[in-house]
């Protein structure tokens, strides 16, 4: 007898222009049952999400193959609002709840109950009246059935971080006719209580007969509650399993995989242990957004390249941030032995570190401004340079701007107009080049790259990752790289930590094996570590 | 064809049609036999009479803080300025210098107006730091009140003078001062010559250029360069290590002081101080300028604003007497000039969005 599904995708594909981000993708989920979707950032999740929500964002970018069916019937969504008329429910990562308003009313906007009154029979049903009996009355039962014991009439804005999380829940619950319901990370903002709590909600909810599909990093909680599991690496699945034949070892593995592509050949490890520290951290907290670091001790060593990996939303991208300023930070660091001051602004700079930032429209180039403008913008207002002295002002050289910018072309291969041309006009591969081209002119003691291939072509990340093992070996400068692709760090790094849950996890050698990368990043402790 | 198309969205759909009703309107003027040259000096004066007060918008965009509407404030300061001149005229502190001290007199009473104006443009750039994303408006009305508040000053300021105070009074200051017996139009006259009817106001127009040049050497220094980074990508700024806050102050003192020395300018070409609620609109009609020349609300150069005052000030020069030539209604110039400054302080405020070329 075939077995009924309360969903199947069947050999989904989905291209963004020429770039495939899924690939022949199938998953079938029964009623009841935990499903567990695995895979690193950019593996396809939210894209097979985005397809099974009817996104416009799919049908804008041209579509999908495949086909996904739900109880047994082909659908095609055109909105969201089709996929949750068809009894898809999401449990969103960020909460999706108005702050003003009650418990009660955050669960039904938008499916208010009503009653006719005397003008809405003339008028309409726009007219009618709030059933507020009922509507609190069905809160109070989904609130109930996943064990939250709170006053339904509560205003949302004030919660805790986790009961908002379960309003959320009981609001897609207390969808009638709801039969899928997809929790995107649900635990990432959740103390360990919390998430316990939410883990035994989840397993409620499936014994009703609703089937779950559970995004997550945490591989502890896929073995907790997923009945079965998909691996998703470069929108291609990996592997599907019932979780009972797999351990977290397994998974690991399969969730990092082992990346053929050598983006930079060296013969040799030539990493030499030296003694000078070039960066030493202590006790490091970094308030950023979405980005927090806590508590992070590191020492880098001088003409080392420090590969710092992890997951999006980890804290990897919250230590350069932390060091340049970007974000209040607390705790010691030391550049070759001297303090820096978080409360002086541009301190890091002032002490020989250049950073190459992740968000390089953001933060990392005047769009407006020319190439030769923003090469030496730094070094200007940093370190004087580029500029001639008229005893009342400073004005810049535009002569040695121009002659160090068409240096700088010419060496990292800016493909441009002219040293004239404006940034924003770029290609994101040589927006990033001159992003490298400003921190170089600095002249940096220490340089840190915080994802200096992301969204760029192969040619131009070879270029990239090339040129700093170049600096590294051959000028001695010490490079601290910041990535959320393994495979790179793992191509050129000497040492690589990777950041979960704000500390680091473990540092690891290049060649370790996947296993252990899998572990990091998902926060199993490991006891091997390479110093 | 395309690339006639590109040429006009660079070049800007309004500033072609002002463009082409500026020169229509000479056309106008010509065809109905006005004396063309003294039209077109006329032209030359008023652009060289409103250009400092426009070039004060560059370092208020640059900086971040958008169209400083509020240039009111360093209007008033430069105002203040030459009233106290006029106070140490009454005091004989002139007396000793050649030709009256006229010359003497505008200059000190650009020095005072860059300090005074400066003073209070600090005060205003720190208020602009706390109220970051809603600079327009908060400055459009800063700009009303510290008009408001300078009237109180204006009735109880201690002068003692007959030019400035009300004579039957003998107190408080008059709504109009006439500059005949202090600077009037020693810009102007200053290397002046004529060619027909047509007077070229050499002194004040140098003085424009000078102003123009000096703001395009500071936005080539270090530091001017670090003011436009802040203004144009505050993280950016940031990253490098610049004090964001600091450089909008920078650019809105600048900005401020701008203000006030172009209402010197303005008021000696003029012949007259106007005090009271004359300067409340003065902030748009400047903002309307520079946007006409092309500028953005987040992007001015020095260009920006040579065209701009010529195309504004230029067409309204026009207007007037060839309106009144062709419909002898009393007001209709003034409808035009207030029609077209609000509607492109409007057509800009919407394309916000946009940077400009």
């Amino acid at each position: 007898m075939e077995e009924t599904y309360a969903l199947r995708m069947e050999h989904v594909s989905k291209n963004y222009g020429d770039n495939a981000v899924l690939k022949d993708v199938s998953l079938s989920v029964k009623p009841g049952e935990i499903y567990a979707l695995i895979g690193e950032n950019g593996a396809g999740k939210s894209t097979l999400m985005n397809i099974l929500f009817g996104m416009s964002v799919i049908r804008d970018t041209g579509g999908f193959d495949g086909k996904v069916i739900i109880d047994g019937v082909e659908a095609r969504f055109n909105s969201p609002n089709d996929a949750m008329a068809a009894g898809i429910g999401m449990v969103h990562q960020e909460f999706m709840l108005i702050p003003g308003f009650t418990i009660t009313e955050n669960i039904k906007v938008g499916r208010e109950d009503t009653i006719p009154t005397l003008a809405s029979r003339i008028f309409g049903k726009s007219l009618e009246k709030l059933d507020n009996k009922k509507m609190n009355a069905d809160a109070r039962k989904a609130l109930d059935s996943i064990g939250m014991d709170i006053d339904q009439h509560v205003r949302v804005a004030g919660l805790p971080v986790g009961y908002m999380q379960f309003v959320e829940i009981a609001r897609e619950i207390d969808k009638e006719n709801i039969k899928l319901l997809v929790f995107d990370e649900p635990t990432a903002v959740l103390t360990e209580s919390e998430a316990k709590g939410l883990l035994s909600v989840m397993r409620s909810i499936a014994k009703r007969g609703i089937a779950i599909i559970f995004i997550t990093h945490r591989l502890s909680e896929v073995m907790d509650v997923a009945d079965r599991m998909t691996v998703l690496r470069d929108g291609e699945v990996v592997a599907s399993k019932n979780i009972i034949d797999t351990d977290i070892p397994e998974i690991a593995e399969l969730m990092v995989g082992r990346r053929i592509e050598k983006l930079v050949d060296e013969n040799e490890t030539h990493y030499t242990h030296s003694d000078e520290i070039a960066l030493k951290i202590r006790d490091f907290q970094v308030d950023m957004p979405g980005e927090t670091v806590n508590h992070i001790d590191l020492d880098i060593h001088k003409g080392e390249i420090f590969g710092i990996g992890g997951l999006a939303g980890q804290g990897k991208v919250g230590i350069p941030n932390g060091i340049m300023g970007m974000f209040p930070a607390y705790g010691e660091v030391e550049i070759f032995g001297e303090k820096l001051q978080f409360s002086k602004l541009g301190d890091a700079l002032h002490k020989g570190v250049a950073c190459v930032s992740e968000d390089r429209r953001g933060v990392g180039l005047l769009l407006d401004e020319s190439i030769e403008n923003n090469i030496i913008f730094n070094a200007m207002t940093i370190k004087r340079e580029y500029l001639t002295g008229l005893g009342f002002a400073h004005l810049v050289n535009a002569k040695k701007v121009r002659a160090f910018a068409k240096e700088m072309i010419k060496t990292l291969d800016i493909r441009c107009t002219g040293p004239q041309q404006r940034v924003g006009s770029l290609s994101g591969g040589n927006q990033q080049k001159v992003c490298l081209a400003s921190a170089l002119a600095l002249n940096p003691r220490l340089l840190i790259v915080s994802e200096p291939t992301r969204g760029i072509d192969i040619g131009a990340k070879k270029l990239i990752l090339e040129h700093l093992v170049d600096l590294c070996r051959n000028h001695g400068l010490t490079i601290i790289m910041v990535s959320s692709e393994l495979g790179e760090l793992r191509s050129i790094c000497d040492r690589i930590a990777i950041v979960a849950g704000g500390e680091i996890s473990s540092i690891l050698a290049p060649d370790a094996p996947d296993v252990e990368f899998g572990l990091a990043m998902s926060a199993a402790r490991v006891s091997q570590e390479v110093s | 064809m395309e690339r006639m198309t590109k040429a006009v969205k660079n070049f800007g759909l309004p500033r072609i049609i002002i463009i082409a009703f500026f020169l229509s309107l000479l056309v106008a003027a010509a065809v109905t036999g006005m004396d063309m040259a003294a039209l077109l000096g006329d032209v030359v004066r008023r652009w060289a009479m409103y250009g400092i007060l426009v070039l004060a918008m560059v370092p208020s965009i640059q900086c971040g803080i958008g169209p400083n509407f509020g240039v009111t404030i360093g209007i008033v300061g430069g105002l203040l300025a030459a009233l106290i001149t006029i106070e140490m005229r009454f005091y004989g502190f002139f007396d000793s210098f050649a030709n009256g001290g006229a010359m003497m007199q505008v200059c000190i009473a650009i020095l005072l107006a860059l300090i005074l104006s400066s003073i209070l443009g600090i005060l205003y750039g720190m208020l602009l730091n706390r109220v970051k994303g809603s600079e327009m408006t908060v400055s459009t009305y800063v700009g009303f009140s510290i008009v408001a508040l300078f009237n109180i000053l204006w009735l109880m300021l201690p002068f003692k003078n007959g030019t400035s105070i009300w004579p039957l009074a003998g107190e408080g200051m008059r709504t109009t001062i006439n500059l005949e017996a202090d600077f009037a139009s020693v810009f102007n006259n200053l290397l002046a010559f004529k060619i027909g009817n047509f007077e070229m106001p050499t002194g004040l127009l140098l003085l424009f250029f000078l102003a123009c040049f000096f703001v395009w050497l500071f936005t080539k220094s270090r530091t001017g360069m670090m003011m436009s980074a802040a203004g144009a990508n505050p993280n950016f700024a940031k990253a490098a290590g610049i004090n964001v806050n600091k450089m909008r102050i920078l650019g809105t003192t600048i900005s401020t002081a701008l203000g006030g020395v172009g209402i010197i300018c303005y008021a000696q070409s003029f012949g007259f101080l106007q005090l009271y609620n004359a300067p409340q609109m003065m902030g748009f009609a400047c903002v309307a300028s520079v946007l006409i020349g092309g500028a953005s609300i987040s992007k001015a150069r020095i260009v920006h604003v040579l065209l701009g005052t010529l195309l504004f000030h230029g067409m309204l020069a026009v207007a007037l007497p060839v309106a009144n030539n062709i419909l002898p209604e009393g007001n209709l110039s003034e409808i035009l000039r207030i029609i077209i400054s609000n509607g492109i302080i409007l057509y800009a405020l919407s394309k916000a969005k946009e940077a400009g070329k």
